[in-house]
């Protein structure tokens, strides 16, 4: 899931680059606002330790073995910004010392791993923290870390004319299923053993009645944005997936039709149009993004 | 374990070892940019960078088989989406994926293992990453040598005890797995409480000292042009080949 | 030895989230540049003791360092007065190499940065490890990264010492270093150890804890054998 450099086309990882510095700064201001400087280094530890996590095996049976990514786990434990400062670090450390995944490209790993995977963890976790849906909200927070990882990297190398077809998305998507099945698994198995020790080590979300409804805002846009993203790659795809899908004429008109045809107008060579219906795509996830940290991060404050 | 061989690299001395680091990372950033928009997928244009790297390895005194070889790591997963793209008709770009990721993946080797991590996040700071970053980066990586052998040791202690049978399927079981995290999580945490009773014993007012880089000087200038002037030859003389 | 005793602590008493006495009423007096060695089994409180004469930790009781009431406003005062090596090297050495390491003391003083980093290489060559400023922790070995330790309290100018299970991972020949060491310092010391040779070599007095409180105090050889403290069968 890391992207290696000379994989996105130029305005793919510039546009991610500016888009997951706007967001990290962002996240950078709040977590200092939430938390101590002292407890820096505990935060350093934490991703040490995510980045050990990542090494020890899970068997899944027929001899195969899945790992953490550890996005969901640092969420109720660390809460979103803070997250979303370590597993920064982590793809910086990953990305210099281990070469998983390209330094150009380390906008791109870092808005899908780092702010999105940690804002899709985070989501479920916070709308059903209490109560009986809790063990739930866990384990999809776990399982819509990596989906959204996995959708945006994919959205991401389309958009960057990286040819992959439709049986080969068919089987990617499938692994990723069964990863985001592992993680959420892995999650709750290791937050319930936490909770065993220390029950003080899984913090709650703060609830308001405001910011859950913010999120869901911005999870809206989030899957609008996917369709923009997956449309300017492939016009013609979404209407095909339409029709295998057996959607009915009537209502392809209505959706599918418009975003197929979605492109900048008024923009001279073509990839310059595909290439911006991402951008804004890009752009619009950003502002989401933004938003949805101040909000929590205000909230915070009051 | 590899950033073990990487942190003993990069505290070496040689030419590229002493140049500063802020130079070292702009030089980086021209050659990772001029590969990633170099054109089509010429074999002239990978050996001429190729070429610049290679020179670069040798001037560190680094082995150049073992850095050549350290950052094929990445072709796996390139070539995969090289194979794909192969065979849905798009040579060009298959080629590009594998040469332009093996490449890009050499140069961040070639700064990294001539760079101290702790000056090479100085000068990421230098050049506007957030200190909040910078300083989970750097304590990341002081702890990451620790907590990764002691998670190393944890595997190879629960995989001698488990049972032959899920030995054959992985080491050790799922539930196992999720109490050695949780294990680890436990001893990561009492250790960041370690840390933060020692800072405090010594009075901590919530500074963190870290290095300070010199100005770079003529030398540093030299290799600066040098590297660029190399890296836009390969990348001009694609467009006129 | 003057007799102006640098601690006082009177009635010292510590209980545990879940109940558990650690300390149950302890006394202690230190003088200028004495060492005492705090001998007892483990779980005997010797830790927490110690922790709360620089209040990392805080109980009940009186505390007094040069003359300084233990409270609130003056801890950070209290903090460079009195420099704890603990027992884990990695939790106090962490910052990126050694020399920002030991720079970490003065300049949370507030010294200015040039003379922080002097002061840090002074107080690494008093210890013996000038030549390991520019290193990482995780290359040096456990006897240096005890003297680096040592080195980034003593360059605070504490006049206190305290040392817990400093010989830990010290072969025989860093034990005695770190004895030839400690007897050139002139601050007042306490050392907290398992380790009976290392004891009788430094200390002049010894103070046995037992389930949180003092069982007996006095000179190193008589508490050993009066508490059966060696590992030597006898």
């Amino acid at each position: 899931m890391h992207i290696p450099d000379g994989f996105l086309s130029t305005p793919v990882w510039a546009a991610l680059d500016l888009a997951a510095v706007t967001s990290v700064v962002s996240l950078a201001r709040s977590t200092q606002r939430e938390i101590d400087s002292s407890r820096i280094p505990a935060l350093g530890v934490m991703g040490a330790f995510v980045f050990a996590a990542q090494m020890i095996n899970f068997p899944v049976g027929f001899g195969t073995s899945g790992h953490l990514l550890g996005s969901a786990l640092l969420v109720v434990t660390l809460g979103p910004a803070a997250s979303a400062v370590v597993m920064t670090s982590i793809l910086v450390v990953q990305a210099l010392i281990f070469q998983d995944g390209g330094v150009l490209a380390l906008g791109a790993n870092v808005f899908n791993m780092a702010v999105a995977g940690v804002l899709a963890a985070y989501l479920p976790y916070r709308i059903w923290s209490a109560g009986a849906f809790r063990n739930m909200a866990i384990f999809l927070g776990g399982f819509l870390s990596v989906m959204s990882v996995a959708a945006l990297a994919v959205a991401e190398l389309l958009v960057s004319g990286i040819r992959m077809g439709t049986p080969v998305l068919g089987v990617s998507f499938g692994l990723f299923f069964v990863n985001a099945l592992l993680e959420g698994a892995i999650t709750i198995a290791v937050v319930k053993s936490l909770e065993s020790m220390r029950p003080d080590w899984v913090r709650a979300p703060d609830s308001s009645g405001r910011t859950v409804l913010a999120s869901l805002a911005a999870a809206a846009i989030l899957l609008a944005v996917f369709g923009v993203l997956f449309a300017s790659a492939d016009p013609d795809g979404l209407e095909k997936l339409a029709e295998r899908a057996g959607i009915s004429g009537h209502a392809r008109n209505l959706i599918v039709a418009p975003l197929a045809d979605y492109e900048l107008q008024g923009a001279g060579w073509a990839w310059i149009r595909k290439a911006g219906a991402g951008l804004v795509g890009v752009a619009i996830l950003t502002v989401a993004v933004l938003l949805l940290g101040r909000l929590i991060a205000r909230r915070k404050d009051a | 374990m590899h950033h073990v061989v990487i942190d003993r690299w990069s505290r070496r001395a040689s030419l590229i070892h002493a140049r500063e680091p802020r130079i070292k990372l702009i030089a980086l950033a021209i050659f990772l940019i001029s590969v990633a928009t170099t054109p089509g997928a010429s074999a002239a244009a990978a050996s001429g960078y190729l070429a610049v790297l290679i020179a670069a390895i040798l001037l560190s005194g680094l082995p150049l088989g073992g850095v050549l070889a350290r950052a094929a790591a990445v072709l796996p997963f390139s070539a995969a989406f090289a194979v794909v793209s192969w065979l849905s008709g798009d040579t060009q770009r298959a080629a590009a994926l594998i040469g332009k990721s093996y490449l890009s993946a050499v140069a961040v080797l070639l700064v990294v293992a001539t760079t101290p991590l702790e000056r090479f996040v100085r000068a990421m700071e230098a050049l506007g990453t957030p200190r909040l970053v910078a300083l989970v980066v750097l304590f990341l990586y002081r702890y990451l040598f620790v907590i990764s052998e002691q998670a190393q040791h944890m595997r190879v202690a629960a995989a001698c005890r488990a049972p032959r049978r899920t030995r054959l399927s992985g080491g050790i079981g799922f539930r196992a797995a999720a109490g050695a995290v949780g294990v680890l999580f436990a001893r990561s945490y009492a250790r960041a409480e370690g840390i933060h009773r020692s800072m405090f014993a010594r009075g901590f007012e919530g500074r963190f000292p870290t290095v300070a880089l010199d100005p770079p000087r003529l030398p540093d200038f030299l290799f600066l042009l040098l590297a660029a002037a190399l890296t836009l030859a390969v990348r001009i003389g694609v467009r006129i080949g | 030895m003057s007799q102006n005793p640098v601690i006082e602590a009177r009635g010292l008493r510590y209980r545990y989230d879940d109940g558990t006495l650690a300390l149950a009423g302890v006394d202690f007096r230190l003088h200028a540049g004495e060492t005492v060695a705090l001998l007892g089994p483990n779980g005997s409180g010797k830790t927490t003791f110690v922790m709360m004469l620089n209040g990392l930790i805080s109980g009940e009781g009186e505390i007094s360092v040069c003359g300084m009431r233990l409270e609130r406003r003056n801890l950070t005062a209290i903090r460079h007065r009195i420099g704890m090596v603990f027992q884990d090297s990695d939790e106090q050495l962490f910052m990126p190499t050694v020399l920002e390491d030991v720079a970490f003391g003065p300049l949370n003083q507030g010294i200015e940065r040039e003379q922080s980093l002097k002061a840090a290489r002074t107080a690494l060559e008093q210890v013996g490890v000038a030549d390991a400023a520019h290193k990482a922790p995780y290359h040096l070995s456990a006897g240096e990264k005890r003297r680096v330790a040592l080195a980034g309290v003593l360059v605070m100018n504490p006049e206190i010492l305290v040392l817990d299970e400093p010989t830990t991972y010290l072969d025989p020949p860093g034990q005695r270093e770190l004895i030839h060491l400690l007897k050139g310092l002139p601050q007042a010391k306490i050392l907290v150890t398992h380790d009976s040779s290392f004891a009788q070599a430094l200390g002049q007095r010894a103070v046995f804890f037992e389930k949180g409180r003092v069982a007996g105090e006095g000179p190193v050889g008589e508490i050993i054998r009066r508490f059966e403290w060696d590992s030597r069968p006898s």
